[in-house]
């Protein structure tokens, strides 16, 4: 898919006066916050098992060579087969070759990220091969040509209405009578049409929430069962996963399955929980002939052991993004890829690099919901930080902005000098904002004038208020040095 | 497999975290424990019950996701049960099953109903199923795949009745997991494990829970005999 996120900040402009955008946004935080909260709040050892969870993935990530070995040789040992894939043009060609020994037409698809990552729907539509998307969001999305704004609500960005006038546009035999006018109604639609198709596929694709070492075993959760029917009715299985899926063990799962659905949906539990172990057995009357795992690195490998490996523990829930106020405010197509929200704002970087996402890091007032809620701990203020000094170290950002800094680095380590500096400015500005207390426009602020008017300071400084408040001399640390 | 893929992300792995030929040994020995013993974890105390009160806990968390739940005295009266499930649904009375023998020695020769064998093709309505367990903590039914009871009957058809013994309810996950490998063997698995948690469902809309998505519409589930 075409990256965007260079242009983030056009992105978001268009984003924010985007009526419909705005209005389905709505959805998302009344929607996820108060479920997940009342789901974690209905089990006392949430917090142990976040703990629990976050010491798995870590202690898997540093035997991450040892674990993808045992993996391997147990899908191998069920009869499926597994193919490392450099990079999302190499996943792609492996696909194709499957695709085309098996003489494939149709591909049947449960929700996937990494088929995003790679960017399969186009690449296999130039080679004649049609993919459907079977998810409900992601049937709406690819009707629209559009790409997914949020990992697990993939059409969270559109109303019912848009998605009724899109059904009455594609589903060319559909009786213009029909009421469509009850999301039901628009369900049972997408169900009658998709039904026809799982057993049409040639190829059945689904990612993985898990690959566990411990038996060669992809796992998949849904709740609509589309994923499940995907990797069962299609006449071959091929599963596209990253590294950083691999889990040790069966109960390793289990762990993390706890706080994945409580995090996502506040469900204690998805719908579907399927284990996946290579193809149809001799005794099985159904299950697809064969399996393949396509396990991508893409960039991971290299996250490994630096400031960034922590974010290899996300499992997608998705719980970061729908607690952010940045994304509450622009959507996830405003982050310009595929991984919105918090965790995109890590990851994106990460994979595309800081060239073209220097953007997203600093997409965020820093006020921690994220990491707070992230299920797996990580610390995803702390490594947009990480991301926005290496921007900084590369030159990356506006003179304007270098200079900026440059200016107030200048200040900040000469205190006396930054003292007197603003108690002129303060008093000055406030004289300056007179009898409104507010400013239309400043030079040197026009980004923040061109939406709002900017405070003017009240006369004193900080400083000045806390010397005066007494807490100075009986803290002992004093303002002059 | 592409060896030298394969290779290159695993040489570039073993840098990252360190692997060397000294401490090799010790790495692996670290991780065969660990496959080996396969440790628990944190298990809630929700589902750790003596065996009335986890059936309960059972039949109160799958009815919380939607599910409906009957308890039956005994095997013989399944049929009779799924005819005035089905009767009182106007829904055919026909049904498809697996060759599960549990199932397949039910004598429904005193019910109209007309009972099918061998996996959906989709256009079966209503399936019969037997369970390999329940989980109390979260009301979730395990189905293996398999003759017995072939996947594609948990999935296709539109009401999904699912027997249980009422002796196979668990606590945890964790126990229906360590049965799986007694039964089956350490490291292999059914080619396909269904954990199922109420009837099929998406949000997609409006982030407005509508039940019936891809899978079935209903679940009910029988239990037989008592905890």
């Amino acid at each position: 898919m075409q990256i965007t996120s260079q242009t983030f900040k056009a992105n978001t402009v268009k984003a924010l006066a985007d009526v419909e955008l705005q209005r389905a946004l709505k959805h998302v935080e009344k929607g996820f916050i108060g479920k997940r909260q009342k789901a974690a709040d209905a089990l006392p050892e949430f917090e142990a098992l976040r703990d629990s969870a976050m010491a798995i993935k870590q202690h898997t990530l540093k035997h991450l060579d040892l674990y993808i070995d045992a993996y391997v040789e147990k899908v191998e040992a069920s009869g499926g087969k597994v193919h490392f894939a450099e990079d999302a043009d190499h996943a792609r060609r492996i696909f194709l070759d499957i695709a085309k020994r098996r003489k494939a037409k149709t591909v049947t698809k449960g929700k996937t990220m990494i088929s995003e990552e790679i960017g399969l729907n186009a690449f296999l539509e130039e080679n004649g091969i049609t993919p459907v998307e079977t998810d409900l969001g992601e049937y709406i999305i690819q009707l629209r040509g559009e790409h997914p704004s949020h990992i697990i609500a993939p059409a969270v960005h559109i109303n019912r209405d848009q998605v009724e006038a899109d059904f009455r546009k594609f589903h060319v035999d559909l009786d213009p009578k029909r009421d469509l006018v009850k999301p039901e109604t628009l369900l049972s639609e997408a169900r009658e049409i998709l039904r026809r198709k799982y057993g049409e596929a040639d190829i059945g694709v689904t990612g993985a929430n898990f690959l566990i070492a411990e038996t060669g075993t992809s796992v998949i959760v849904t709740n609509e069962g589309n994923g499940d029917l995907t990797q069962l009715l299609g006449k071959c299985h091929v599963v596209l996963a990253s590294l950083e899926k691999i889990v040790p063990t069966l109960e390793d799962t289990a762990q993390i399955l706890r706080v994945l659905a409580r995090s996502a949906t506040g469900q204690e539990m998805s719908v579907y929980t399927t284990l996946s172990t290579g193809p149809r057995r001799a005794e099985d009357q159904d299950g697809p002939e064969e399996y393949h795992v396509i396990l991508l690195d893409n960039g991971r490998s290299n996250m490994l052991g630096t400031e960034f490996e922590d974010m290899l523990r996300c499992i997608r829930c998705g719980a970061c993004m729908n607690h952010c106020p940045v994304y509450h405010a622009v959507g996830g197509h405003s982050y310009g890829w595929v991984y919105p929200g918090p965790m995109g704002a890590v990851l994106t970087p990460s994979l595309i690099g800081v060239d073209k996402a220097g953007h997203l890091p600093n997409a965020s007032t820093f006020c921690g919901r994220c990491e707070s809620v992230c299920p797996m701990r990580i610390p995803l203020p702390k490594m947009m930080r990480h991301w926005r000094e290496k921007e900084f170290e590369s030159h990356l950002q506006p003179t304007t902005a270098r200079a900026g800094l440059g200016l107030w680095a200048f200040f900040a380590r000469r205190p006396t000098l930054y003292r007197a500096a603003v108690s002129f400015a303060m008093p000055a500005l406030k004289l300056m904002a007179g009898s409104k207390r507010r400013f239309r426009s400043l030079p040197l602020a026009g980004g923040w004038t061109k939406w709002r008017d900017l405070p003017a300071p009240e006369g004193r400084t900080f400083m000045q208020a806390y010397a005066q408040s007494g807490h100075a001399r009986s803290s002992g640390r004093g303002a002059s040095k | 497999m592409s060896g030298s893929t394969r290779d290159a992300v695993m040489g570039r792995i073993r840098r990252a975290v360190g692997a060397t030929p000294a401490n090799e040994e010790a790495r692996r020995r670290v991780v065969e424990d660990r496959l080996g013993a396969a440790p628990a974890g944190v298990i809630p105390e929700r589902g750790q019950l003596p065996p009335a009160e986890r059936l309960a806990l059972f039949i109160q968390m799958a009815t919380k996701a939607d599910a409906t739940v009957a308890r039956l005295k005994s095997t013989a009266e399944i049929p009779e049960e799924v005819a005035a499930y089905l009767r009182e649904r106007n829904l055919p009375a026909t049904i498809r099953t697996g060759g599960d023998p549990r199932l397949s020695g039910l004598d429904f020769s005193q019910t109209s109903l007309s009972v099918t064998q061998g996996p959906s093709d989709g256009d079966d309505l209503s399936s019969l199923s037997h369970a390999d367990g329940g989980i109390a903590e979260t009301g979730t039914l395990v189905l293996s795949s398999g003759p017995d009871n072939p996947t594609s009957l948990n999935f296709l058809p539109e009401y999904h009745i699912v027997v249980l013994d009422a002796a196979d309810v668990t606590g945890d996950m964790e126990a229906v997991l360590a049965r799986l490998r007694q039964r089956q063997g350490k490291g292999v698995m059914p080619r396909s494990v269904n954990f199922i948690t109420g009837p099929s469902r998406s949000a997609d809309i409006e982030q407005t829970l509508l039940l019936g998505a891809h899978g079935p519409r209903s679940l009910h589930i029988l239990v037989v005999g008592d905890a």
